[in-house]
């Protein structure tokens, strides 16, 4: 059934890029951005989902390693004179000004810069359990933000980067979306996956076996590290303003609800649930707005937004405990065994 | 062989293991029985590096054993099966079997191995895909075990395998450890079933609060008036 599954799963991709075409082409700026934006939060959550889901590491240092990303993704990207008009208190460090690089180059060191951070905070972070791993790494999040303010020369400290490159079109964002997805199904398939979900399991247990369980952590923190660094990069190539205050808990927030949301270890619960929430975010939008029902009027609640969705997502986890997927995922066979298939002859394979 | 002298240990406060000295020669199976927080587990954990001894030395085959991570110790021949059914909550019963086999390099005796536990558990065969954490404590037991046989280390040390099993199930287990011990494994068990552990160990020794009081052989030791007392909850 490995054949099956394999066309189904190159169907369906076909049939997404189908979409994402025909959207690039009939939909407008604004709703396209929505879409994009959710492809960004695909890897922004499954970045988190890999140390809080597959490695049982409570982290909230998204934001930070995504900040990092974002900032030298752009100014190794910005044109000097664009780097010039930015810098207008205090000038770049000359060796940054005048360089230049194409965007997948830049993309990726933004990716290494953060993985590099995520290393040296994790070396002795990690070493920390459950709730004081949670608060050592909001604690590194909140001062990457008060370094990138005080670092003008380097970052233009709060005034942050403007006209950053619009790099992130649909079909980079979707495209490298999809990457990470490919690359976190492989990875947790992997004997490597199966070493991260022991440790999660039981330290104790998978320490006796031989995993070197510290050098596990490390591992997928790094690895973690560089999917926010990618996926903050590619946020700030579509925003094209960047700024500290944007990379502040709130985000991580947001990221972490999706994660929830769509189930802890699960990738495809973080996909589906990055475009809902996204979605709905924007949909929801109307409610902050003076709003005009027959039998109720609001002249305009900004706020109001966040309540319905909060309740939502109250409702979703006091339903499904554990997120609409659980640590399952959406399978072919998984399809199949709703009756949504014609059955095949023998079991399905994965 | 395994050689401890003088190891002691300290939890804070506590001296839990106050000088123990035990050899496990190559090729046997050797017990240490003791009551409720004598500092079976404790001696265990010591050896394989999971918790810092204080004093004394271990050593394998000669080499010295101290301040190496747990993970250099495995690879060097020696395992845990930790107490209280230490299973991957959310890995399936083939997963936690694989993650027995981590170290080994084998791939095709590592197969034969997986085929022989499930052999031995039928019942772990019949939910080969099953969550481990959903699989009744016996089952999880079994899986336990099961997942030590799959490590095919030199030395292998089990706490309390025949924790809330069913007679019948630790009949079994430890006629499997007498199996594996014959095939060549050396064997440290830790057990609260003193009688069983005796009869099948060749060498035995009784901790009692950290020290090590009395040792001898399996069948003599189950015939000492004070094992016999203490252990084994006979009237004298
Ligand atoms: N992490 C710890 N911190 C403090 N004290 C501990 C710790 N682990 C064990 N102890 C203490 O050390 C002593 C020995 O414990 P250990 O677990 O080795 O006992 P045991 O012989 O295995 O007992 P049992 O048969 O009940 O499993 C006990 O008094 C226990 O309370
Ligand atoms: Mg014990």
């Amino acid at each position: 059934m490995k054949t099956r599954n394999t066309v189904l799963t190159g169907l369906a991709i076909a049939i997404f890029a189908l979409v994402l075409w025909l959207a690039d082409k009939n939909l407008g700026g604004y709703a396209m951005r929505i879409l994009n934006l959710s492809a960004i939060y695909v890897v922004l959550s499954l970045s988190l989902n890999l140390v809080n889901g597959f490695t049982g590491l409570f982290s909230l240092g998204c934001a930070g390693f995504m900040a990092v990303g974002a900032y030298v993704s752009a100014l190794l990207t910005m044109s000097p004179e664009v780097k010039e008009m930015n810098f207008f208190l205090e000038p770049l460090a000359p060796w940054l000004a005048r360089l230049t690089l194409p965007f997948a180059l830049a993309l990726v060191a933004g990716g290494f810069c953060a993985a590099l951070a995520g290393l040296v905070v994790g070396i002795p972070v990690l070493r920390l359990k459950d709730d004081y791993l949670a608060i050592a790494t909001l604690g590194f999040s909140e001062i990457i933000r008060v370094v990138i303010t005080n670092l003008q020369g380097l970052t233009n400290g709060a005034q942050g980067l403007k006209n950053i490159p619009k790099f992130s079109t649909t079909w980079t964002v979707w495209g490298v979306a999809a990457l990470v997805v490919a690359f976190m199904a492989l990875l947790t398939r992997s004997s490597y996956g199966r070493q991260l979900k022991a440790v999660r399991d039981d330290e104790i247990a998978a320490e006796a076996m031989g995993v070197n369980v510290f050098r596990v952590k490390v591992t997928s923190f790094t690895i973690s590290s560089f999917l926010a660094g990618v996926g903050g990069a590619l946020l700030g190539h579509m925003i094209t303003t960047i700024d500290p205050k944007m990379f502040s808990f709130m985000l991580t927030f947001n990221i972490l609800l999706i994660v929830v949301l769509g189930g802890n270890g699960s990738i495809t619960g973080s996909v589906i649930a990055s475009i809902l929430v996204t979605v709905l975010m924007e949909a929801l939008r109307f409610l902050d707005e003076p709003l005009n029902l027959f039998f109720f009027k609001t002249n305009g609640l900004p706020g109001l937004r966040m309540v319905v969705f909060s309740a939502m997502l109250m409702a979703v986890v006091i339903l499904r405990q554990r997120g609409l997927m659980g640590d399952q995922e959406l399978t072919w066979s998984g399809f199949e065994k709703a009756g949504l298939l014609p059955r095949s002859k023998k079991g399905a394979s994965k | 062989m395994l050689k401890i002298e003088n190891l002691s240990v300290h939890y804070g406060g506590i001296h839990a293991l106050q000088g123990v000295s035990l050899e496990v020669p190559e090729g046997k199976i050797v017990t240490l029985i003791g009551a409720n927080g004598a500092g079976k587990s404790t001696t265990l954990k010591a050896i394989i590096g999971l918790i810092k001894t204080s004093g004394g030395s271990v050593s394998w085959n000669g080499k010295s054993l101290a301040g190496m991570p747990t993970k250099d110790i495995v690879e060097s021949g020696i395992v845990l099966v930790p107490e209280g059914r230490r299973v991957f909550a959310n890995l399936s019963v083939d997963e936690n079997l694989s993650l027995g086999a981590y170290a080994r390099k084998d791939k095709s005796a590592v197969e034969a191995d997986r085929a022989r536990v499930f052999k031995l558990f039928p019942r772990l065969d019949d939910r080969k895909k099953q969550k481990a954490g959903t699989l009744s404590g016996g089952e999880q037991q079994m899986l336990a075990v099961g997942r030590a046989i799959m490590t095919r280390p030199k030395l292998l040390m089990m706490d309390e395998p025949s924790l809330g099993l069913a007679p019948l199930v630790v009949k079994m287990i430890f006629d499997i450890i007498k199996e594996i011990n014959a095939e060549g494994t050396t064997i440290l068990l830790v057990e609260q079933n003193a009688k069983a552990a005796l009869m099948a160990a060749h060498f035995g020794y009784v901790l009692e609060t950290g020290r090590i009081t009395l040792e001898g052989e399996g069948r003599q030791l189950l015939a000492d008036d004070r094992v016999r007392k203490a252990y084994l909850g006979e009237a004298l």
